[in-house]
């Protein structure tokens, strides 16, 4: 079919004054790694090198935990509390102040269409802030009993799918708590986060409340194992989850984990269609579908599912695909070539165990990762496609007959993230919402995200929940809990 | 000559009845005065699994029963329990060498934690959930729901009480339970098994091993049927083990002090957010 012809509305790389080079943010300055070592963070979209990064190790890593451990005792933890919430005030004012800065460095660092950081990343980092800011003098009443008091310093470790939101999800609750923190941002995004450290410095955040150190997951897992560290909050895969879990098995640490995921996206016969579609295509392919929590499984009621998947895929074609930085780009670039590999790693074996495949018509960049939006139909429950996460825009579309084949066929995987529902009735919404066996159900509605919202998982997608007071009650002590 | 006393056998209570180990194994129970006082059964790893089945078997129909309902069979236990205090008093004075009066105390506590406990089911909801202010026109609510099957391994002392606190909050909350018994002091949990067998508590619901607890535990860890476990009744070494093999299926692992806490409960369930949106 043919395609609607935009003229290109390229957002400007001027705003974001990227450095050559970035040290380790550490006691409110930026210091040398140790050893001297870094590694380049490229523009997934053009492959140009952005900047070259400090690569933190094991000295670099004690220093970090040790000034956070200084800055929680002899500043942070007895600071009033009314005064460090407005720290967490200053932040969010400063992180809307710069958010298009923000916006610009997060597409270029990451690959993901401006309109998105521009709409979604930065004005819900900057929110997260705002909401926890007003928690810092009200602990006690977030639901931890009348004395609530901060677990001291948190290790903290996220991801490249949204950098500077998932820093905020894990900043942001462990400050207002009164946890000082050391955060190890992804390897293949770091430059908001050391974007951050700027705005840490502008707030007059004491030194060593925040601390950022780069480097890959030889870095997280050392990190991890720092014996002066109380919790460790990870978002990341369920492979690496686990591991972290016996990492501390024999500690006294805690552990918020937010992992893996492959949502079932369940649309019932009665449900607008039209509505259904657009809450199909948002489901998988935002942000190139690098979500945990993407609606990865589409499962159609058998006697519409012809009529929805072809209404998907005139949908799809209209899916822009290309240059992040150009205003009317819908799915950007994958963030890194090992990313794009196992992508059409898994998604190949989609063709090899029987599924259909099909990809909207589009022309791909020459340089850069890309993938094209893609579904598998006539996929089964056995197939690879539709039991692992394959954390990009490809969609597996299975059937069912019953409501009560959908939620078999819904929960029927070691994840429990989250579920989409799409129906008219009401009395259908709820039951189901009810059954399925995950953290967030989005009905009538899909990928939505709010900093008073708890998010996070059933089963093997995770422990604990962020955002909300259940979020915040993860960064506290409770009477409750035997301490080791 | 003076009337020879009927001792009981006392087995393992697994899907509402009352089996022998299929191992046919048990071990010997002594008083505090180190004389013979019971051979309870010593589980196997087959026993294990036949009480997750059925403790798997029983949860939809637990877990999906009214707060309400399931309020009035704890209470109902508790009630169950208040007839049968001189018998729990007197296994406790044998086993713990406690007085009567010392022993006597620990069954009412115990009694009253199921009362506690029991209050506690209809509640869970309101306290503890939410109806979230997110920043659009959406409907957005947070409420806890049951995890699945919870395996506790009781505190080795008390032995009612410590039994009781640690298996109440797990059954208040929707989950099923496998409680595996203080190794040293087994006896009045097992008597539990026939309170909870009279108290219109569904068959499987609750579960009950005995034997070596350093044998149970790492088949506990790595069972994947298994979503959460009160370590009570290990030590620090067991725990250790016990959650390297629990990472494999991220089993929810917690301990407590020993007081009644609403986080015991919600320790063992999951926080669900549903959103709507709202329009005409």
């Amino acid at each position: 079919m043919s395609e609607f012809e935009y003229a290109s509305a390229p957002e400007s790389k001027e705003i974001a004054k990227i450095a050559a080079s970035y040290d380790l943010f550490i006691g409110g300055k930026f210091v040398k790694a140790k050893k001297g070592k870094s590694f380049d963070t490229i523009n997934p979209a053009t492959e140009e090198v952005l900047a070259k990064i400090a690569y933190a190790d094991k000295l670099d890593i004690d220093l970090a935990v040790k000034t956070a451990r200084s800055a929680y005792t002899k500043i942070w933890s007895k600071m009033p509390a009314k005064e460090r919430g407005k720290y967490l005030y200053r932040i969010a004012r400063i992180l809307q102040e710069r958010a298009r800065e923000f916006a610009v460095v997060e597409t270029l660092d990451n690959g993901k269409p401006i309109r998105e950081s521009r709409d979604t990343d930065i004005p819900l980092a900057a929110a997260h802030f705002f909401y926890h800011a007003g928690w810092a003098d009200k602990l006690e009443y977030a639901g931890v009993g009348s004395k609530p008091k901060a677990l001291g310093v948190v290790g903290q470790i996220i991801p490249w799918n949204f950098p500077l939101l998932m820093l905020s999800w894990k900043i942001a609750p462990a400050l207002a708590a009164g946890n000082t923190v050391v955060l190890k941002p992804a390897e293949t995004t770091p430059l908001t986060a050391l974007l951050f450290a700027e705005v840490c410095q502008q707030a007059g955040l004491p030194d060593g409340v925040v601390n950022i150190i780069t480097g890959d997951g030889i870095t997280g897992a050392a990190l991890v194992n720092h014996p002066d560290i109380n919790k460790i909050a990870f978002t990341g895969s369920t492979e690496v989850g686990k591991a972290i879990a016996r990492s501390i098995a024999a500690t006294n640490k805690s552990a918020t984990l937010e992992l893996g995921g492959k949502a079932a996206n369940i649309v019932f016969e009665d449900a607008a269609f039209d509505e259904a579609v657009e809450g199909i295509v948002n489901g998988i392919f935002f942000n190139q579908g690098h979500v945990c929590c993407a609606g990865s499984r589409l499962l159609l009621q058998e006697n519409i599912a012809d009529e929805v998947v072809e209404k998907l895929k005139k949908r799809m074609s209209l899916i822009r695909v290309g240059d992040p930085m150009d205003k009317n780009t819908d799915l950007g670039a994958i963030n890194s070539a090992e990313q794009l590999k196992r992508i059409k790693e898994i998604s190949n074996t989609g063709d090899a165990e029987g599924a259909q495949r099909w990809s909207a018509e589009c022309k791909l960049p020459t340089k850069g990762f890309w993938m094209a939006p893609t579904i598998f139909t006539g996929v089964s429950q056995a197939h690879r496609i539709a039991r692992e996460e394959i954390f990009g825009p490809v969609l597996s579309v299975l059937t069912f007959r019953t409501p009560a084949e959908a939620i078999e066929k819904a929960n029927n995987t070691m994840y429990g993230l989250s579920a989409g529902i799409w129906s008219d009735k009401g009395s259908k919404i709820l039951w189901a919402a009810q059954k399925l066996k995950a953290g967030v159900i989005w009905s009538n509605t899909f990928n939505k995200f709010d900093p008073a919202s708890p998010f996070g998982g059933y089963k093997e997608s995770g422990w604990g929940r962020e955002g909300g007071r259940h979020g915040l009650a993860g960064y506290l002590t409770s009477e409750s809990k035997v301490k080791k | 000559m003076s009337r020879i006393d009927v001792h009981k056998t006392y087995k393992l209570f697994i899907a509402g009845a009352f089996p022998r180990s299929e191992s046919g194994r048990v071990y010997e129970v002594k008083g505090a005065d180190k004389k013979f006082l019971a051979n309870p059964a010593m589980a196997s790893r087959k026993d294990l699994r036949e009480s997750v089945v059925a403790a798997k078997n029983s949860y939809l129909g637990w877990s999906n029963a009214t707060s309400f309902n399931r309020g009035q069979i704890l209470y109902r236990i508790a009630e169950i329990m208040q007839g049968r205090s001189e018998q729990f008093v007197s296994e406790i004075c044998a086993l713990e060498g406690l007085s009567s009066k010392a022993a006597a105390a620990q069954v009412e506590e115990a009694i009253d934690t199921w009362v506690w406990y029991s209050g506690w089911c209809d509640k869970l909801s309101s306290v503890t959930g939410s109806l979230n202010q997110v920043s659009g026109p959406f409907y957005n609510f947070t409420t806890p729901e049951s995890l699945g099957v919870i395996a506790v391994f009781a505190e080795n002392k008390p032995s009612l009480l410590g039994a009781v606190r640690t298996l109440a909050p797990i059954i208040a909350g929707g989950n099923t339970a496998i409680l595996i018994a203080s190794e040293n002091y087994p006896l009045p949990a097992i008597t539990l098994g026939e309170v909870l067998s009279t108290s219109d508590l569904p068959a499987g619901v609750v579960n009950i091993l005995t034997g070596k607890t350093s044998e149970l535990s790492p088949w506990v860890g790595s069972h994947m049927e298994i979503d959460g476990i009160d370590a009570a009744g290990l030590s620090k070494k067991q725990e250790e083990e016990l959650k390297l093999l629990g990472a494999e299926n991220l089993k929810r692992i917690h301990r407590f002090t020993p007081i009644n806490h609403p986080e015991r409960i919600l320790s063992f369930m999951e926080q669900k957010t549903v959103w709507h949106p709202i329009g005409i």
